[in-house]
């Protein structure tokens, strides 16, 4: 088994992890660390590619997980802020209860 | 002779690991390096403490320790004898793994932060070529150690003490980093070595350290500002402060773990400095021409050592700000203040060298003061002060 | 493969794993941040020095101290009396092993063909920020527009309304 391969098989159990907790908790926030798994092992993949291609100089995957970094940042604070505000409405962050659209 | 002296630590170091076979020698030449920091710093640190002590004291008009050993010079040493023989409590309530960890991130994360201080010539334990990055990644990561100690320790004193902490560290860490940049620009790299070496040149006698230009002036005095925010010091120690919330989030930690906390917050003192000298005073170079005859380590530490009685003079003479004051300051006056500082940076560049690039610049960075000053100061009425005495 | 590599790897997906299953809400923070941690050393084994360190820098300390945050303004510390999976958590789990066998086995039927240049590639920071001005400035100019859009629109969620609070 290739080096390469070992981090792919890392950045599909990750991916496969974060999914897990994405899906089956019930706390929101839980929800969006399971999201923030699935991104960091999207970027895993990213720099594993990198590295291992023929042409790193071209840097195309160490851009893409740079910028993936940084959208993952803004996408945490406004999910982060969405979580509040639910909070401030049901006042409760379990999501089996925030079954109504009313409110 | 005299470069004998300035690398002698570095000649030291090789002989002793000359003695070992040819592989072990380069394991063995790291290892033996982060030995001495490890020995050396909170040697420094023991120091640090007696010298705040009577320092505080004198600024207040008191002596300050002098009963264990000449002018209380012993008093680390009884200091530290009473932290480790004290009862260690753990709270019922409190997370127990958390708890103990807490101190072991902190202290972990400091130390991480000198292995990229070029601390003389040639001494530096990792040439990283990302190595300022690398620093402001090991303090982002003391800000989760500080929540790990308020939260788990169950008490809303240590909470309160742990979320402003780590409110007022995020806060004044954009300023910090935005205010490297504008060195980072100039110099090109993020290589500290590279930085010093950039500003080790000499116009007629006088040094080229980016504290002699507008720019590097008004980025030093916001870095220094963010600085004593980020290692919660006075004026900015109102999460730790004692007449506020007992000892902030450390409340409930005694003996052994308390010294840990102490010295992992005087070690980020110790390397944040190291930073600000590297960045804008010049790191290891001597202040003039005539001066390089001095060894390099002697003038960096020489430096390190007077920014640590700066900090010891503003907590023993300025009062506390209050958390929204401070806040406040970072966003209102001290960001954008440093974002303009970038814009003058690029200014500096660019407009090549010659008296009108320090005229205007200087001129850009004494409006924009004086301009947001009184903006921010609008709503306070300033009459003169009266006092009145007890009679 | 090296012992270091299997080392960050268990860190790695033994924090991603603790994040997950844990009950606390809180530990299940600072195991992820674990996680990220591990992330953080893998990346520096793939000699992505840049990328190794602004991962710590960005999301150690400032994505988790966001879910840190969040979790205490949302009184994540009270006791749970709940379940801590959700109703649905078998299909959950399956769905993710499902996944993971997908992923895994595309992996490892591709194995002889993945590239395996073993050469350290020959990156400075000053070939990254060539590159951003230089080929990647259009992107660079659209993340400064997506961050300052997420700055405001984060504020403007999560601010106390104070119309309806009366």
């Amino acid at each position: 088994m290739t080096p390469l391969a070992g981090y792919l098989l890392i950045a599909a159990l990750l991916f496969a992890i974060g999914l897990a907790g994405a899906l089956t908790r019930r706390n929101a926030i839980l929800v969006l660390i399971g999201i923030e798994l699935m991104l960091n092992a999207a970027n895993l993949n990213f720099i594993a590619f990198w590295r291992y291609s023929p042409h790193p100089e071209a840097l195309t995957g160490m851009m893409f997980a740079i910028f993936s970094i940084a959208v993952a940042a803004a996408e945490a604070a406004v999910g982060l802020g969405l979580v509040i505000a639910i909070y401030r409405q049901f006042h409760t962050t379990d999501l089996d209860k925030i079954t109504r659209m009313k409110g | 002779m005299i470069e004998k002296m300035d690398q002698i630590f570095v000649l030291l170091l090789h002989w002793l690991v000359s003695y070992l076979p040819a592989s072990l020698q380069a394991a063995a030449s790291t290892l033996l390096s982060v030995v001495v920091i490890v020995c050396l710093f909170p040697a420094l640190f023991a120091f640090a403490v007696w010298m705040e002590r009577k320092g505080l004291g004198r600024i207040q008009n008191r002596l300050g320790p002098n009963r264990v050993g000449p002018f209380g010079l012993f008093q680390p040493i009884a200091d530290g004898i009473k932290s480790l023989t004290k009862e260690d409590v753990v709270p019922l309530i409190a997370d127990a793994p958390i708890h103990f960890l807490a101190p072991v991130v902190l202290v972990v994360a400091v130390f991480m932060g000198f292995a990229v201080l070029p601390m003389g010539r040639n001494m530096v334990l990792v040439d990283m070529d990302a190595g300022l990055l690398f620093y402001f990644a090991m303090g982002a990561t003391t800000e989760v150690s500080v929540f790990m100690a308020g939260w788990s320790s169950r008490n809303k004193y240590s909470l309160l003490g742990g979320m402003r902490a780590i409110a007022q560290m995020i806060s004044y860490e954009v300023v910090l980093l935005l205010s490297s940049v504008s060195v980072v620009m100039i110099a090109g790299t993020l290589s500290l070595p590279k930085i010093v070496e950039a500003q080790n040149h000499y116009t007629w006698g006088l040094p080229h350290w980016y504290i002699f230009t507008p720019w590097g002036l008004a980025g030093f005095v916001m870095f220094a500002i963010a600085a004593t925010a980020e290692t919660n010091r006075s004026p900015f120690d109102l999460p730790e402060g004692e007449s506020e919330l007992v000892a902030g989030y450390f409340t409930e930690y005694s003996g052994f773990k308390f010294a840990l906390f102490f010295l992992g917050e005087y070690l980020a003192m110790f390397s944040i400095s190291g930073i600000a000298t590297t960045l804008f005073l010049g790191g290891w170079s001597a202040p003039f021409s005539f001066l390089t005859w001095i060894p390099s380590w002697i003038w960096f530490f020489a430096k390190l050592e007077m920014f640590i009685i700066v900090f010891i003079w503003m907590r023993g003479t300025l009062p506390r700000l209050r958390q929204d004051q401070l806040m406040n300051f970072a966003w209102k006056f001290v960001l954008p203040f440093t974002l303009l500082n970038l814009f003058v940076t690029a200014l500096w560049r660019f407009m090549g060298e010659g008296w009108e690039r320090w005229v205007f610049c200087s001129a850009i960075l004494l409006a924009a003061y004086v301009v947001m000053g009184r903006v921010g100061m609008n709503r306070e009425n300033f009459r003169p002060r009266s006092y009145r005495y007890a009679e | 493969m090296s012992p270091v590599f299997y080392l960050i790897a268990v860190i790695t997906v033994g924090g991603a794993l603790a994040a997950v299953l844990l009950k606390s809400v809180v530990h299940s923070a600072l195991a992820v941040t674990g996680a990220f941690a591990g992330l953080a050393l893998m990346f520096l084994s793939l000699d992505a020095q840049f990328a190794g360190f602004a991962q710590i820098l960005i999301y150690i300390g400032a994505v988790a101290i966001l879910v840190v945050f969040a979790i205490l303004l949302t009184q994540g510390s009270e006791i749970l009396t709940d379940a801590v999976f959700s109703r649905t958590w078998l299909a959950g789990f399956v769905i993710a092993a499902a996944v993971f066998a997908a992923l895994g086995w595309a992996v490892l039927q591709s194995a002889p063909v993945l590239p395996n240049v073993s050469a350290v590639p020959a990156v400075t920071v000053h070939d990254i920020g060539v590159a951003l001005v230089g080929r990647y400035v259009l992107p660079l100019e659209i993340i400064a527009l997506l961050l300052t859009a997420a700055t405001i629109g984060a504020v403007i969620v999560a601010m106390h309304e104070k119309e309806a609070a009366k």
